[in-house]
């Protein structure tokens, strides 16, 4: 019923409006194991909007992460096409950054040094300000000159944001960026990043497997179904932010993914 | 009154414990020497006596320095040609199955199996040293740098990748501050080797050094005093140089390798 409902609001989300950034056609991914070939991905159709927000969410094993590494350049679909601004997708690319769980972060540099990494060819008084913009941005003021080991995995996280902000990307793609942390932490840090995402206007796609972190944050958010992954619903979530979480049409949308994915209200 | 004692032992700081320990196997080697005095072989007294002799003419630093004036060279250029190495062939597959086969047969060959050539190639002086030396840690070196390389964790490559970097860039920028704490490691172990084969290359191919004191000392005259004398500085030097690689490998920038997974 939900679902119904999410359609007919389709058209008012703001995102739906806006210009094409990303699109994907038909892709497909295939995975060769001991001989024999495991479909991963089938027909995947997508098309992500300018500054939307956008979630895949699925079960483990659904094919989520592997669709975004394909789409960030790191695996080349085995058939189909991924279009970037309408540009075929090849390799990595700076103007898209991946943001890994916080095990991105390179242990060897200072908070500065990995926020500081992409930013070589900037002149040195620029590379400095942008810095510590981003480390002020991300409240890591006075850590600057800390080793990712010294730091909670909550503010590791926030290096990797920063770091991937840095250079100014397009695109975002944020594959289970909070999963490793404290459910406060997590809360925390999905307020952040909306906050972030409000004031930078990036296209940002962000692989979960938690509902309620997808209704939170996404425009919309796209369920997929395990084995071989495929599309199931794309659910838009038409409301503002900041979003009341404990109000009718959040629980309604929620619950309409639930029902979606096939899980009963009660446990 | 026992309990105090006790208690008073236990109190002794830690670095004076190996020294005690130190000072008691000095006096049962002094004790067994005494009992034994048609042995060549000396005892403490007679061998502090020997380092005094080599310091007194002068020997003491020029053979320490000739020997450590070898390794160096050849320790540096082994590090200078295996870590560049390692880190193209470790980053290139196909490089790598090529080259493994080589690397594996060569790598059982004792250093010292290399002496003839030396000479051959170098004649006998100090060449011939650093070359033995240089083929003692290169192998070593290499294999520990491709090891390494493989097993950068796939992310941090991939995080490279994204930021643009091109492989030359990725071997500066992330394979190796990836993997500085296992090469120095390596580095470690690898001067250890370097120290062992300079003492064997200078008891054959040179006229100067720690090892060609031993050998000199026992040929002319049964010299045994300067012969011990010799070992202990060579284990003296050796504890110092390692200590010294520890050391760096200590280094706050290092840390982060000793730290657990949080």
């Amino acid at each position: 019923m939900s679902t119904k409902i999410a359609m007919e609001n389709h058209a008012t989300t703001a995102a739906a409006s806006a210009r094409t950034k990303l699109r994907t056609d038909s892709v497909s991914m295939t995975f060769e194991r001991d001989g024999k070939s495991m479909s991963v991905l089938e027909n995947i159709d997508l098309e992500v909007s300018e500054g939307e927000f956008l979630c895949l969410l699925g079960p483990s094993g659904c094919g989520k992460s592997t669709l975004l590494s394909a789409i960030a350049g790191f695996l080349a679909p085995t058939s189909g096409e991924i279009t970037i601004d309408g540009e075929a997708v090849r390799g990595p690319d700076p103007r898209r950054i991946f943001v890994f769980q916080e095990r991105g972060v390179f242990p060897w540099l200072t908070v500065e040094g990995n926020i500081g990494f992409g930013l070589g060819k900037l002149p040195r008084s620029e590379r400095a300000r942008r810095v510590s913009h981003y480390i002020k941005m991300v409240g890591l003021e006075g850590f600057e000159k800390s080793y990712p080991h010294e730091l909670s995995g909550g503010m590791k996280q926030r290096v990797e944001v920063a770091r991937a902000l840095a250079v100014n990307p397009d695109v975002m793609f944020l594959d289970e960026p909070f999963g490793a942390l404290d459910s406060i932490t997590r809360l925390i840090m999905r307020g952040e990043l909306l906050r972030i995402w409000q004031a930078e206007r990036k296209t940002i796609l962000f692989v979960t497997h938690d509902i309620d972190e997808a209704v939170q944050l996404a425009d919309r958010v796209v369920v997929m179904s395990a084995r071989p992954g495929r599309i199931q619903e794309i659910v838009p979530i038409d409301i503002d932010h900041p979003r009341d979480i404990s109000s009718q049409r959040y629980l309604e949308l929620r619950d309409g993914i639930l029902n979606q994915i096939g899980l009963a209200h009660k446990l | 009154m026992t309990e105090r004692k006790d208690s008073k032992y236990l109190t002794l700081p830690a670095w004076l414990r190996p020294v005690l320990f130190l000072l008691v196997l000095l006096v049962v080697w002094q004790i067994a020497v005494l009992r034994h005095p048609h042995q060549l072989l000396p005892g403490p007294v007679k061998t502090a006596a020997g380092i005094g002799d080599l310091l007194q003419h002068g020997l003491l630093f020029k053979y320490v320095v000739a020997s450590l004036f070898r390794v160096t060279w050849g320790f540096f250029l082994a590090v200078a040609v295996a870590v560049p190495l390692g880190l193209a062939i470790g980053w290139y597959r196909r490089a790598e199955m090529a080259l493994n086969p080589i690397l594996q047969i060569l790598r059982p060959i004792s250093p010292l199996a290399w002496i003839p050539i030396a000479i051959l190639w170098f004649g006998v002086g100090d060449l011939a040293a650093v070359f033995l030396i240089f083929v003692g840690c290169y192998l070593p070196l290499l294999l520990t740098v491709i090891d390494a390389v493989q097993g950068v964790p796939a992310v941090y490559i991939n995080a490279g990748r994204n930021f643009g970097l091109g492989p030359i860039q990725l071997m500066r920028r992330i394979l190796y501050p990836a993997i500085v704490p296992r090469l120095m490691t390596g580095l470690r172990i690898t001067l250890g080797v370097a120290w062992l084969v300079v003492v064997a290359a200078e008891m054959i191919a040179v006229n100067s050094g720690l090892g060609f004191l031993i050998v000199d000392a026992r040929n002319a005259g049964n010299r045994y005093d300067l012969v011990v004398a010799g070992m202990v500085l060579i284990g003296v030097v050796g504890l110092l140089l390692d200590t010294g690689v520890r050391t760096l490998e200590k280094s706050s920038a290092l840390r982060w390798a000793y730290v657990e997974e949080r």
